[in-house]
Parts: C-alpha cells; structure tokens; sequence
C-alpha cells in the first residue's frame, strides 16, 4: 500500500499541532512529577475504595 | 464537511502556535513568575522544589488566562490603539471566541491544578486574580473610570501574595506588603506610559487619567503615587523577608524613582515634545527595572539568610 501524501490544511497546521503536543506532554509529566513527590512526601491521602480497612474507620480512629 | 472544502474557507492567514502563545501575554507572564517565584521562595517554610515550579507554572497560566480573556473582550480597542493592534485578536490572527475559550478553559484548569499542587486558599486567590482582571478591570473599571490603573493593578500585584500562599497556607503582613509594593508601582509606571503613548488612549477613549484629568495632573499624580510607594517599600525591607542589604537596596532604587518622578511632574508639555519624551521614557524603563530589582533583592536576602547572612 503506498504512503498517501499529508493534506496541505496538516502540513500547514504541523507547527500548533506539535506546539499543542508539547505542551499535553508537559502536562501530563508535570502531574506524573506532582504524584511521584506527594506520595514520596507522605502526602498520599487514604479513601474508601469498597474494602473494609480499619485504618480509616471512624471507631478505630477514635 | 471535507478537508478540502474546509481549506477554501480559510481567509485570513492560519494562526501559529506563536499566536495562541501571544494571547497570554508572555511579557507579562514573566513579571508574574518572577514575582510569584520570589513569594514562594522567601517565606519561611520550604516546598518541594518540583512543587514550587509547578505552584508558579499554574499561577503563571492563570495570568494568562487573565490575559486572553482581556484580548477577548478588549479586542475593539485594541485594533485602535497603536501599542495593540499587533495583538493576534485584533490582527485576525486568531477569533475572539478562541480567546475567550482559551481563557476560560485554562482559568479553570491553573486554579485547581493549583489547589491540588499547592492548597485551596492560593487556589482562590488566584481565581479571584483572574476574576478581578477579566470582569473588575477589562469589563468595567478600565473603560469608565481614570482610577482603572489603580484599583486594576491589584490583578497583577496578587502573585507574590499566592507565591507565599502557596508556601506557608496563610497571608501575613510580608504578603500584604508585596502586595503592596506592586499595588503602589503600577500607577506611576503606567501613567508615565500614558504620558508618551499619548495619542493611543484619546483614540480609543480609554479614560486614562491624561484624558479626563489632563498631563498636567498625571505628573501630579506620578510624583504623588512614587511617594507613597517609597514607605511600603522601606517597611518590606525592615519585615522579616528583609535585611540591611535589602533596605540599602531599596532606598537607593526609590531615591532613584523619587527624583524620575520628581523630574516628570517639574516638567511641561513643550519641554516634554522637544525632547520627545526623553525623561517620561526613561522613567518608564526604570520603573521595570525597580521592580524586577526589588523582588531579586528579596530572593538575594532569603538565598543569604540560607548561609547564615542576611535578614535582621
């Protein structure tokens, strides 16, 4: 099957498009980097996640 | 609706990610990282180094927000004012609609990536920066009232106050006198803009006070606003974020920024147009270099304090 030539509305939208790609990875490792320092921090904050867990029962905390 | 008849749609010239950048007003920005950078960095408790970065990213994205929603809705006098019209909106690179959807969609996103980076009460502060940027200033001070330049510049004197924040969880009286300082500079640095860009205002019958109240007033009002300006910033030097080299600093740079001021308001508008604005130009340039010296002094004193040097 042979390559199929980009549209010209691509080629000319290449520039933000990339630019746009950037700035999602930076995002996306700026929360990863924001993760990784909380939870090493001791931040990391326990929830309800449908297991009964007594760490965070109210009358074992009390 | 295919590509190709997408293509034939196209008029003005397609907008570069450059552009898009252009609506958060990088120039801008910059004084606000560094601001908020210097509130993060002189107060006493220490955050993660990753998390200060990402704290004074989102704030800085947050003023940008501010920004695009200012180019949205200020677009008609942007195109008249010569300063401006580059602005993408007004040059038709970009719509007024994508600004507003910019601006909105990266408020919401700066204001809870930072709760959730730094703590809730920076969070709202921030929002309430962009709120009093984009509604109080753009939709409503700036285009009816010659105080627009004072009671605006809250917007950008916020920062450092949300960089301590962000910091500490609290607002104390440093805060409030970083404020202070930037809430004190705007007027003179902008009047003294005003002063030169003379023909920009009357054009787009934006109430600047050299337009309501004359030029002779506004030198009557620089002088006065530098002068005011000098104790908040001597007091920020003797609070616990300053130092003896802080308050040397300081009285030498507002020594320097009484005299611009003192010179502006000696002068008339003859003396002025001969010399083409020459000392209202350089005043202007100072004030710029005041702050971001004020602000690097702060961050020069809390790096000496580290060594065991510095703060009273």
């Amino acid at each position: 099957m042979a390559f199929h030539k980009d549209h010209e509305l691509h080629e000319r939208r290449s520039g933000r498009n990339f630019g746009l790609l950037a700035v999602l990875i930076g995002l996306v490792g700026i929360v990863f980097g924001l993760t990784v320092v909380k939870v090493t921090n001791g931040e990391f904050a326990e929830a309800f996640d449908h297991v009964s867990r007594p760490a965070i029962t109210m009358e074992d905390t009390q | 609706m295919s590509d190709a008849s997408y293509t034939t749609q196209v008029e003005s010239p397609e907008a570069s990610f450059g552009d898009y950048f252009a609506l958060l007003k990088p120039r801008v920005m910059s004084l606000v990282v560094f601001t908020a950078m210097v509130g993060v960095l002189v107060a006493p408790t220490a955050l993660h180094p990753f998390e200060s970065f990402a704290a004074v990213l989102f704030i800085a994205v947050g003023a940008g927000a501010s920004g695009a929603l200012n180019m949205w809705y200020d677009a008609d006098i942007d195109r008249v004012m010569k300063r401006t019209a580059k602005r993408p909106v007004p040059a038709g690179k970009v719509t007024a609609r994508e600004a507003l959807a910019i601006g909105l969609f990266l408020s919401v996103l700066s204001v809870v990536m930072l709760g959730l980076t730094a703590n809730w009460l920076a969070a709202g502060l921030l929002a309430f920066t962009i709120f009093f940027y984009a509604v109080v200033y753009t939709m409503w001070l700036k285009r009816s009232t010659p105080q627009n330049i004072v009671i605006g510049g809250a917007a950008g004197a916020f920062p450092p106050m949300i960089g301590w924040v962000v910091a500490t969880g609290s607002i104390s009286i440093e805060a409030a006198l970083m404020f202070g300082l930037i809430f004190m500079w705007t007027p003179p640095h902008f009047w003294a803009l005003a002063l030169f860009m003379k023909s920009d205002y009357h054009q787009a019958k934006v109430p600047m006070l050299t337009v309501t109240h004359g030029r002779k007033e506004t030198r009557r009002h620089i002088w006065w606003y530098t002068v005011a300006l000098a104790p908040v910033a001597i007091w920020t030097a003797l609070s616990s974020v300053g130092g003896p080299m802080t308050l040397v600093v300081f009285t030498v740079l507002n020594v320097i920024f009484l005299k611009g001021a003192w010179d502006i308001w000696r002068r008339d508008e003859a003396t002025s147009e001969a010399d083409e604005y020459a000392v209202e130009k350089k005043v202007f340039k100072f004030s710029i270099l005041y702050l971001f010296a004020n602000f690097g002094v702060l961050l020069a004193e809390a790096a000496l304090k580290l060594v065991g040097l510095g703060g009273w």
